[in-house]
């Protein structure tokens, strides 16, 4: 794909190019601002972009209705707010509606428990979705991607609400969905070290431009961190991935800190 | 690793169960406001200066269809069928229009405030109206002219608000607040015309406003019948969409929604139920508020139940206030909006008060 984005007059997003292959988990990685949802919106069509294309087997999104494309891609937000109250069943029974008219049949129900069971949050079905915790939420919002069946996971920012045992589990689930159902992930990311050690490859953002792409070990340099974020890091190996410890924001360094 | 399968088959047969008697729980209820509306039916159309019971009502009713079957009191059918019986038909027909309608814009605007009345569309309705009736201007012409312009009119704060969502990212608190601005700049000109209308036009406008189901003619009720007919399937159809756009406008766009076409389609369908439904009861506030609350405190939010089960106890609700209205100062009948703001109003005040939830 090849994209370029902006709200109204502002651009966000600037000749960004990137491929994904099948069964691959890429992180998306940035400064806030740096475009990293922008982009994930464009891909699933939240947004539109103004220029540039996103190719889904070779075809144009462009040229499918939502409802096609919902068949294809799964958007898991940041975290979901129900204005109603909804039973976490249903929330993920809303996953089908790319499949099926306004009824949902037997095979919807048992496809929906499938993915309960998948996730371990059987017990939850009947709960009501606000009532339950952050990390169930988020599991819950997997859940209901998964029920549409899509061969891409578009993530937002799937940790930034959790703490570390849930940010481990629900990147574990992620991890062992992608590899079983042979799906690929795009995910945008805070959180480097997390990101290099769930990810195949790694594309930093800055300002709406690529500024590295790779391997996590090629991106995660202590170059590019300092380029990028504005901080001084020391970069380690830690069991195989690359491991970031940030030390100090660095003066005046390109308006991406300033005091 | 045999008993971690049956375990999950186990588990997998309650947690269906559990979901089928959860839906169960909800048909149970929407079948009890059925028989619950049927039996106010014939409580109401049995009171008045001429006295029947309950069961005279419905053999009364029941004789058209199967002649010289029951015993029919004399001058029954006469009462029932050309006085009492449009009167509760049209309640029936009010309730269910403007709690589905009251129903529907919560779903799409994600508000629990909306309503017809909240968002001006009822505002809009009877500014047209009072056109129509003193000025004699508007869209359409002879009983069109009525229905047209409280139509039209009714659009105008629906587009506003549509407009506000869609290019100024309008929380919910703003969208009320456009439709309160709204409904004062409304009844700010229907008072102008007020202010400047004959005595006569300005009698008939003042009632109209207060919302009776005793002007309905058989004609009338052909009309919103045919109007719901069509408008309700359309709106129950999208209903699945609604509650995936409970989720949000992103999410819903993900799961396939579209979700801008569906907004404007919803809130045009709304719109004219409304303006049809006070165009020949005049207003009758608060039904489209607090029908929807109370359906969705029963049995949650899921809309494909909501809005059957929210008309359904509108209609029994509107039935309800109507023989208060006119039973509480017979012989004077007093009209039925006054009864349903009465009441509805310190309900709706009790159910805010002991809400548990963060939602409604």
């Amino acid at each position: 794909m090849d994209v370029e984005f902006g709200y109204a007059s502002t651009p966000i997003l600037q000749g960004v190019h990137l491929e994904l292959a099948k069964s691959e988990v890429l992180s998306i990685v940035g400064p806030n601002g740096a475009g990293k949802s922008t982009l994930i919106r464009c891909i699933n069509r939240i947004l539109n972009p103004q220029k540039g294309s996103i190719l889904l087997d070779g075809s144009d999104i462009i040229h499918l209705t939502r409802m096609e494309l919902a068949r294809q891609l799964g958007y898991i937000p940041q975290s979901d707010h129900q204005s109603f109250p909804a039973t976490v069943f249903d929330v993920v029974l809303m996953g089908r509606r790319p499949h099926i008219g306004w009824r949902s049949g037997q095979n919807d129900k048992e496809k929906v428990l499938d993915v309960l069971q998948m996730l371990n949050i059987e017990n939850l079905a009947m709960r009501d979705i606000n009532e339950i915790s952050g990390g169930q939420q988020q599991k819950v919002l997997i859940a209901r991607a998964l029920a549409q069946e899509p061969d891409v996971l578009l993530l937002d920012e799937p940790t930034s609400n959790l703490d570390i045992r849930h940010q481990l589990e629900v990147m574990d689930a992620i991890r062992t969905l992608i590899a079983e159902k042979n799906i690929s992930a795009i995910m945008a990311i805070h959180d480097l070290n997390l990101g290099s050690r769930y990810s195949d490859r790694m594309v930093m953002l800055n300002k709406g431009v690529i500024a590295a792409a790779g391997s996590p070990f090629s991106v995660l340099t202590q170059d590019n961190i300092k380029r990028v974020y504005g901080v001084e890091a020391m970069v380690k190996d830690e069991d195989g991935f690359p491991y970031v410890v940030p030390k100090s924001p660095i003066k005046n360094n390109g308006g991406a800190i300033s005091f | 690793m045999i008993d971690e399968k049956a375990d999950a088959a186990v588990k997998r047969r309650e947690v269906l169960t559990e979901y089928e008697s959860f839906i169960g729980r909800k048909v149970f209820f929407i079948s009890s406001f059925i028989l619950l509306t049927i039996i106010l039916c014939g409580i109401s159309i049995s009171l008045g200066p001429l006295k029947f019971t309950v069961l005279e009502v419905y053999a009364t009713i029941l004789d058209r269809f199967f002649p010289n079957f029951f015993d029919v009191p004399e001058l029954a059918p006469i009462v029932v069928w050309n006085i009492r019986l449009t009167r509760v038909i049209m309640g029936v027909l009010a309730g269910i229009g403007l709690a589905v309608a009251g129903a529907e814009m919560q779903g799409i605007l994600r508000n629990p405030l909306a309503s017809p009345f909240t968002l001006g569309v009822s505002a809009g309705a009877g500014l047209g109206a009072a056109l129509a009736i003193i000025a004699g201007v508007g869209v359409g012409s002879g009983g069109l002219l009525l229905v047209g312009n409280a139509f039209i009119f009714s659009l105008i704060p629906s587009f506003v608000i549509i407009g506000l969502t869609r290019f100024k990212r309008a929380t919910p608190e703003t969208m009320i607040l456009a439709g309160i601005a709204m409904t004062y700049i409304f009844s700010a000109v229907s008072s102008l015309l007020h202010y400047f209308s004959d005595a006569e036009a300005l009698k008939d406008v003042v009632v109209w406003l207060m919302g009776d189901l005793g002007k309905a003619t058989w004609s009338d009720l052909y009309t919103v019948t045919v109007v719901l007919i069509i408008c309700i399937p359309l709106l129950m159809w999208k209903s699945w969409d609604l509650n995936v756009m409970g989720s949000g406008d992103e999410a819903a766009k993900s799961l396939g929604i579209n979700v801008e076409q569906t907004r404007i389609v919803v809130m045009m369908i709304t719109s004219l139920m409304t303006a049809v439904i006070i165009c020949y009861t005049g207003m009758i506030g608060f039904i489209g508020l607090v029908a929807p609350h109370i359906t969705r405190i029963c049995i949650g939010g899921d809309n494909r139940f909501v809005i059957p089960a929210a008309g359904l106890f509108g209609a029994a609700f509107l039935v309800a206030a109507d023989i208060i209205a006119r039973e509480a100062m017979a012989p004077v009948i007093i009209p039925v909006g006054i009864v349903t703001s009465c009441v509805g109003g310190p309900m709706f005040l009790y159910l805010i008060t002991r809400k548990k939830k963060e939602y409604w």
